[in-house]
């Protein structure tokens, strides 16, 4: 291995297959992801072309997007999102391609699952038709999002061309204090360096802050890379990375995983490796976070007021900011303290894993849902939903008035009937507040699992260090 | 798939930042086992109101917008969801292009797998793009691939930045899939040796 070498540059280098000058790497996918939005047009042209599957050993698909999360209602009542869940368990049935279904025990949202699975392990390339499979670069592994042509090369030659991106460094050092999470830290950095900052980079976070966080968290910060225009998100693994992954169901077994995490101690960036990008942010001075408006960069701290668009010089991003304000009907200068909310959704790739769940029920433990506040907790795996129920969150969710759902994206992407009126405010702990993301007219404010709950039982928007 | 050589068009100016994929086109559009007519999703919740009215001030509402086959946007363009039914549904309302100062990774690289060229370029021309079409909404803007050149008819024309080797694939009609196809062998090489 070249001295000077980052994490990215390392894991890129072991996986090309070609590289012609003047051309993109050819480079090999340890592991594809599938579900159901964005594969069907890539087996139909497999099928067209008389293609084989490549490798289905290297293949998992669930089902996640348009599920609904209604215990009662497994029917799917939408034709369209019937018709396209048949049509991936065809698929997968055609080409030989497991799949955690609807049914299944282990079925959740796609990023959720990966991990949970041990599928997800350091030093690999995972890619998915999904912009959030920047998630599983919590293990050190190179994970991005692809589009469906895409999906349909790695299908049927488990490779891809891909120009290499730059490297961008963000350093976090210090402690979070208590009610600051990783949700936090990563609209800081969204807000700081903008929807853009990102782009034709993979960020690498580093620092004492970081390798503090435990799986989970880590997971939330290179889950919402994409949402600054990042190509893909990584963290060095490290004791905290082997202790998540030993024993689980796809991990290296036995003899096997000595040699495989002697292998991924030697991942993470040389000392004197060298990024194109760096930015350090201070983890002892971070606050509770919250957006305000229609991108995942229009975010300030919790107690702060909403932005004057004036202030902002570039002339571009005020326009944005302007229109923002409007949709969201917020004046300039107003808190975001004390505001109203209609809905709170707990749950999406972001922040539905267990640790999300505790810290939600931790807030909403003896205390009741605000009047005309909806509550929905949707877990993100069935493994993470049963595993809330047998420490009983499900109980103090219910006790206080909310909806305890089945798994799933939800109301995140409000494909599967879950989802806002228009006009109405959701306080969401998912990771897009575009108009209309969550329900045409819909009105999204990103924050937290602590922000999220203490909002659904006080009713309005609250910080949650606030209450006992 | 078809070569690409030239574009020559009127277009459809949307001056705005960070335009995502969810505008260009909504989650609920995505049901979809087809590639096909997704045109009347295109900007939907931008287009027309929840009862389905239009709003006469959109830019694709204007009689202007009829038969442009170009886009004008500005930073960022195509932001957020990586859904590869963005450039579907721009590509069957009847766009061939995208001018814009720039683009979202994931949505350049699904465009050029489409053939919906994208054209980022600087600002200066982009100002000069901008004054010539508020003054003649029908002002022909070409493009050429071969030479990597915009045009604005009667004004300026730049050179814009385009992949090499997407380029050299939509300038002959070769579609990437073949070329990974072709690489076999170097493939199995690979998978011998790391596995």
């Amino acid at each position: 291995m070249k001295r000077r070498a980052t994490l990215f540059s390392k894991i890129w280098d072991r996986h090309v297959v070609a590289q012609k000058a003047e051309q993109p790497a050819v480079l090999y996918i340890d592991q594809h992801f599938l579900h159901e939005v964005t594969s069907p047009q890539a087996f139909d042209l497999l099928r067209k072309r008389g293609l084989p599957l490549r490798r289905p050993d290297r293949t998992l698909a669930t089902m996640d997007h348009s599920i609904p999360t209604t215990e009662d209602r497994l029917r799917i009542i939408d034709s369209a999102a019937s018709a396209q869940l048949e049509q991936l368990e065809r698929n997968c049935d055609e080409f030989g391609i497991r799949l955690l279904s609807i049914d299944s025990k282990e079925g959740g949202i796609v990023h959720v699952i990966g991990p949970e699975m041990g599928l997800t392990q350091p030093g690999m390339t995972i890619v998915c038709g999904d912009s959030h499979t920047s998630t599983h670069g919590a293990f050190g592994a190179l994970a991005f999002g692809i589009g469906t042509s895409e999906v349909a090369h790695v299908l049927a030659t488990q490779c891809l061309l891909q120009s290499k991106p730059k490297t961008f460094e963000v350093r976090l050092d210090g402690k979070l204090k208590p009610g600051v999470t990783a949700k936090d830290l990563i609209l800081k950095l969204i807000a700081k360096i903008g929807v853009q900052g990102g782009v034709g980079h993979v960020i690498e976070y580093r620092g004492s802050a970081i390798h503090a966080l435990g799986m989970e968290a880590r997971m939330t910060i290179c889950n919402m890379s994409i949402e600054a225009g990042a190509r893909a998100g990584m963290i060095a693994p490290d004791d905290t990375t082997f202790a998540y992954l030993a024993d689980r169901e796809f991990a290296p077994e036995k003899d096997l995983w000595e040699a495989a995490v002697e292998d991924w101690r030697q991942l993470p960036s040389d000392d004197d490796a060298e990024f194109d990008r760096s930015v350090t942010l201070d983890a002892n001075r971070m606050e509770p976070m919250i957006t305000y408006g229609t991108n995942p960069s229009m975010a300030i701290t919790i107690g702060e007021p909403v932005p004057h668009p004036d202030e902002i010089k570039d002339a571009g991003k005020r326009a944005v900011a302007e229109k923002a304000l409007t949709y969201m009907d917020i004046p300039p200068g107003a808190p975001l303290l004390g505001r109203k909310i209609d809905v709170v959704f707990i749950g999406s790739c972001t922040n539905s894993r267990i640790s999300d769940l505790r810290e939600a029920a931790r807030i909403m433990t003896d205390r009741r849902v605000a009047e005309g506040v909806r509550v929905l907790v949707v877990p993100g795996s069935k493994t993470v939903k049963r595993q809330a129920e047998e420490e009983g969150l499900h109980r103090i969710f219910t006790d206080a008035g909310a909806e305890w759902r089945g798994s799933g994206c939800s109301m995140c992407i409000a494909m599967n009937g879950d989802q806002l009126s228009p006009g109405e405010y959701a306080i969401s702990t998912s990771n897009r507040n575009f108009e209309g993301r969550q329900g045409p007219g819909g009105r999204t404010f990103l924050a937290s699992p602590l922000s999220a709950a203490a909002a659904a039982v006080t009713g309005v928007i609250t910080d949650s260090r606030t209450m006992n | 798939m078809e070569p690409i050589t030239t574009i020559s068009s009127h277009a459809v100016p949307l001056l705005m930042d960070d335009i995502d994929t969810d505008q260009i086109i909504p989650a609920r559009y995505l049901k979809t086992t087809s590639k096909n007519g997704l045109g009347e999703a295109l900007f939907a919740d931008w287009r027309y109101s929840v009862d389905g009215a239009p709003y006469p001030e959109f830019a694709l509402n204007q009689p202007s917008a009829s038969g442009a086959r170009i886009l004008i946007a500005q930073n960022n363009f195509g932001c957020g969801s990586s859904r590869e039914h963005a450039p579907w549904s721009l590509q069957d309302w009847g766009f061939e292009a995208v001018i814009a100062l720039s683009f979202a990774d994931i949505f350049r690289s699904n465009a050029l797998k489409n053939g919906l060229l994208p054209i980022a370029v600087d600002a200066p021309f982009f100002d000069d793009l901008l004054r010539t079409i508020s003054r003649d909404p029908f002002a022909q803007i070409s493009i050429n691939l071969s030479n990597q050149l915009v045009s604005i008819e009667g004004g300026q024309r730049t050179k814009f930045h385009i992949d090499p080797f997407a380029r050299e694939c939509l300038l002959k009609g070769i579609d990437q899939l073949d070329y990974l196809l072709s690489l076999d062998e170097e493939i199995s090489t690979y998978e011998v040796t790391h596995e």
